[in-house]
């Protein structure tokens, strides 16, 4: 029992300053069920260990062979003092900064974050982060149809499916219409063809779930013409250090995942949902904001502020229910982002992208293999030729995990079978390569 | 400290080990970097012309500038590391260590969740382990994992309730019953779900008043929504009767699980007639809240509820687990849909998990039992000054109000902002808000009694200090021994500034 500090002579003394027998007597309200719990008893430091090695065991660890997984979430180097730093103590085992003048180190970083986060997207503002990408997404569909007072989100075949699930789930009984159109790298100009004043937002994504990027400005302009807002996607930020921002390109939300430049993909979660846009929404935006402001003594500190759109003090009218954020993975984004500089950032994004180019050229020269976008990033779909989830087993057996087939996202669409979605980072290396090619040559 | 220690004036703007800090941006020496990275293998370019232009504008520093940054911001950090946070309806207990290492294995860490599922199996299983655990400790026999937080499960189960009517052609139900004492998330999130939200009063001893629910209930009520133990520390013990009466008039039962800490191992929520509860791991099974989260909230399902429950969820056949993806297929036909990407919080999944392990079955009871005691021992102590809100036992949080403070002029932020000069994270205050003043103080069994008893020594020593009256004016203008003295949050929300921005360099001389 090493975590719990009172002896039993400290809870009998404790007891009798309460005036109760027994620790059992303090539950005697309870009503008298008849717990089962057929759970084992504690185990020491050593056995947790050993019972975590198993499970961690039966895992392929990407760590261990070539990865080329992406789709959303993706595999980077994380520098030694980024894990040293968010591990102090101070960090990681502070609450929400509710008492601003013991809590400057949270609130300070999350001001820092804050900038970074609205610097590369190109927007003026941004919150403290979401649970993860999706949910920001859905966040980002339901304050534009708060600032449009419309009804109708449409959401392109660009966009993760899985933001789109769950922007379909977490708005079905707001009383609005989630159109979602066919899986497809982004239609920019079959979008535009789409928009009138009845929307009151188109949500895109860029680099696309295919790889593909576009130039959004077009569409950008016949959104704000029909006074529809255009929500852009970024499910890799690395992206952000090469490729021109969805602000830039005129966006009025942008969200994305953070996840790339927080540390490991831990299966998929936690991640840091991202979220900025316009100064001129900030009171329908969601989630915590940390404020610039001065103490009693003139000096400069940080409050989370205008929480009067929040759920503790609007309940039933708040701008959204969200409480707990993602604060630690927040401030892992942000020191990975002061780490790199905007000299790293750059060059972290120009390996990322001759390394998925270099990628692309060696899977061209496969016979029956096509890359499919014309520009990407660092991950793009590829069309072989067979199903691509049958590949994927195939090179597990070679000892290489090969990409995402998009029909496990996509089971219903039976053209998409064959396209597999590959990535490459800073971490792929040209021996990675090679075994990805003479691999996928020996089992197509 | 003396006056005169206050006033001292240093070039540095340091106060000794208290470090001012600038903002990154401030520390700015264009084109440094920490991270040395080999340059690109060649120029060549498929951007199609979509080149960012320009600078970002993000400041460049070494390694070592960076280290020393965020160290020194750390250290203006309270945390329950650095000592006691018994901050009410947070559960701000011990985060051991073990857990941060167990979530650091590669085969834990460093997975993917894409990977071809006979590469993850270890990873289901862990998933399964969490279930079967959090389904033994609340007797209910399903679980929704996925949720990412306490109000992100809330919406689980309220979805499934939405979901369950709606399959059995109950549309018109479209009323969610909360009490005045709920959390603030509990009708925000009845709202996103598309509900109106009531109000049901307290009955003046803490609890819900049960006849005012009772004549509520009706053919347009979907749910009820209860926190259990509630907000005011205490346990809702008519909980049963409150369940039975929703059933017969055709509503479901959530129980808000915020406060599951103090009552692991100890009551069968089966056997209350719970329909669905979230669970925050990161409150009683100790991940750490990290400045904010990530938590997560999985959403533990009746019978009733089970086959609504979102996607993703594991499924065990011959060869394994699988996980169902996708609502309305042959797995998860009923699902209502997706919440979360990917399979929900992993992560902390592992540290949770850790945690379980490591106190087992009866180490969890012993754990609720601690912080039960630990809870009425600051009561009855606290007592002695203090004015304690309701009679008798209390569950893992003692309720204070301010009628100890009346006629001293010390209001209770005032007289918590002197605790931090103490050495103590104040309590949460003003919740929950059906109490005047309140001071909700919620100790955790990770605390021991000598830490109890100092805490006690400084609070009571405050309120005589209060009650002797003409120190008003010291307790407004506490804290004094901090990083920062009181913030004007008046005029950070009137003239929001919410980002770093290049022009103008207002703060220069800091």
């Amino acid at each position: 029992m090493r975590y719990l500090p009172l002896t039993d002579a400290d809870r009998g003394a404790m007891l009798s300053t309460i005036g109760v027998e027994s620790v059992d007597a303090l539950f005697a309200e309870l009503p008298p069920t008849r717990p089962v719990f057929d759970l084992p008893d504690h185990k020491s430091e050593i056995e947790v260990e050993r019972a975590m090695n198993v499970l961690a065991r039966e895992n392929v660890s990407c760590a261990d062979v070539p990865s080329f997984l992406g789709a959303g979430n993706y595999r980077h180097h994380t520098p030694a003092s980024l894990d040293h730093l968010m591990q102090r103590g101070e960090f990681l085992t502070a609450y929400t900064p509710y008492q601003p003048e013991i809590s400057q180190g949270t609130l300070q970083t999350i001001f820092e974050f804050q900038s970074q986060v609205a610097l590369m997207m190109d927007m003026e503002v941004a919150n403290a982060s979401m649970y993860d990408g999706a949910t920001a997404c859905a966040e980002a569909a339901a304050m534009a149809c708060r600032v449009t007072k419309r009804n109708h989100v449409l959401m392109s075949g660009s966009v993760h499916p899985h933001y789109r699930d769950v922007t379909q789930t977490q708005l079905k009984h707001l009383g609005l219409k989630i159109e979602c159109l066919a899986p497809d790298p982004i239609g920019i100009e079959d979008l535009i063809g789409r928009i009138d004043e009845s929307l009151a937002c188109v949500v895109v994504q860029n680099p696309g779930f295919f790889g593909q990027i576009k130039d959004l400005t077009p569409l950008a302009d016949v959104c704000h013409t029909a006074g529809v807002l255009l929500v852009a996607c970024v499910t890799e930020p690395v992206s952000l250090g090469l490729v021109m921002p969805p602000g830039a390109m005129g966006a009025d939300i942008v969200v994305g995942e953070g996840q790339s430049l927080a540390g490991p993909a831990s299966f998929g979660g936690p991640g840091v949902g991202l979220f900025a846009t316009q100064e001129k929404f900030i009171r329908q935006m969601p989630g915590r904001l940390c404020g610039e402001t001065v103490d009693a003594d003139g000096r400069r500190g940080f409050v989370l502020t205008l929480s009067t759109r929040e759920q503790h003090i609007r309940r039933e009218k708040a701008t959204s229910n969200i409480c707990t954020n993602s604060g630690l993975i927040a401030l892992a984004f942000t020191m990975h982002m002061t780490l790199l500089g905007e000299a790293g950032f750059a060059r972290l994004a120009e390996v990322n992208h001759a390394n998925a180019v270099t990628m692309a050229e060696r899977l061209n020269d496969i016979a029956g293999v096509k890359v499919i976008p014309q520009t990407f990033f660092n991950e793009f779909a590829v069309s072989l030729p067979s199903a691509a989830d049958t590949v994927v087993e195939d090179l597990v057996r070679k000892g290489v995990l090969g990409g995402v087939p998009v029909s496990r996202f996509y089971p219903q669409y039976e053209e998409l079978n064959n396209i597999l979605l590959v990535t490459a980072t800073e971490l792929t290396t040209e021996d990675d390569i090679d075994q990805l090619v003479s691999n996928l040559n020996k089992v197509l | 400290m003396t006056d005169q220690a206050t006033h001292i004036e240093t070039t540095s703007g340091n106060r000794g080990l208290q470090f001012e800090e600038a903002l990154i941006f401030e520390l700015d020496s264009p084109g440094s970097t920490a991270v040395d990275l080999e340059p690109p293998a060649h120029d060549k370019d498929r951007l199609g012309g979509l080149r960012r232009k320009g600078s970002i504008g993000l400041p460049g520093l070494s390694e070592p500038e960076v280290v020393r940054h965020y160290t020194r911001l750390s250290q203006k950090n309270y945390s329950i590391d650095t000592g006691f946070y018994p901050l009410g309806s947070c559960t701000m207990k011990h985060n051991p260590r073990l857990n941060e290492k167990m979530a650091r294995l590669p085969g834990l860490g460093d997975i993917h969740p894409f990977q071809p599922e006979s590469t993850v199996q270890g990873a289901y299983r862990l998933m399964d382990t969490l279930a079967t655990w959090l389904k033994e400790l609340t007797g209910l026999p399903a679980v929704a994992l996925s949720p990412a937080a306490g109000a992100h499960g809330e919406l689980c189960g309220l979805m499934a309730i939405r979901a369950a009517h709606q399959a059995a052609g109950n549309d018109h139900r479209m009323v969610v019953l909360v009490p005045e004492s709920a959390h603030g998330t509990n009708p925000a999130t009845a709202a996103i779900c598309g509900y109106s939200v009531e109000s049901i009063p307290g009955n003046g001893e803490g609890r819900v008043d049960l006849d005012a629910l009772k004549s509520r209930l009706g053919p347009d009520v979907a749910a009820v929504m209860i926190t259990n133990p509630n907000t005011c520390g205490l346990f809702e013990n008519e909980a049963r009767t409150i369940a039975d009466a929703v059933h017969a008039a055709g509503a479901y039962f959530y129980m808000d699980g915020a406060n599951f800490n103090a009552i692991v191992g100890r009551v069968t929520l089966s056997e209350l007639g719970v329909d669905a509860m979230h669970i925050n791991l990161h409150k009683t099974f100790s991940t750490p809240h990290g400045g904010g989260g990530p938590g997560a909230g999985p959403t533990v399902l009746s019978e009733a509820l089970a086959p609504f429950a979102p996607v993703p969820f594991l499924v065990h056949d011959s060869n394994g687990f699988h996980m169902a993806e996708h609502a309305g297929d042959k797995d998860a036909p009923q699902s209502f849909g997706r919440m979360k990407g990917y399979h929900g919080q992993f992560g902390v999944f592992v540290r949770a998990l850790s945690y379980m392990m490591s106190l087992g079955k009866d180490g969890l009871r012993k754990a609720s039992g601690d912080a039960v005691l630990n809870a009425n021992y600051l009561r009855v102590r606290l007592s002695e000054e203090l004015t304690s809100s309701y009679e008798g036992i209390c569950m893992h949080e003692a309720l204070f109000d301010d009628r100890f403070l009346k006629g001293t002029g010390v209001s209770t932020l005032d007289f918590a902002k002197s605790m931090i000069d103490e050495g103590f994270h104040p309590p949460t205050m003003y919740f929950p808000l059906v109490v005047h003043g309140a001071l909700l103080m919620e100790p955790t069994e990770t605390e021991s009694k000598a830490t109890l008893d100092q805490y006690c020594e400084s609070v009571l020593a405050l309120a005589r200090k209060a009650k002797r009256g003409d120190t008003a004016s010291e307790f407004l203008s506490a804290p004094q021994l901090t990083p920062r003295r009181r913030l004007d949050e008046t005029q950070a929300a009137r003239k929001p500034v919410l980002r770093w921005k290049p022009e103008p360099l207002k703060h220069a001389a800091e």
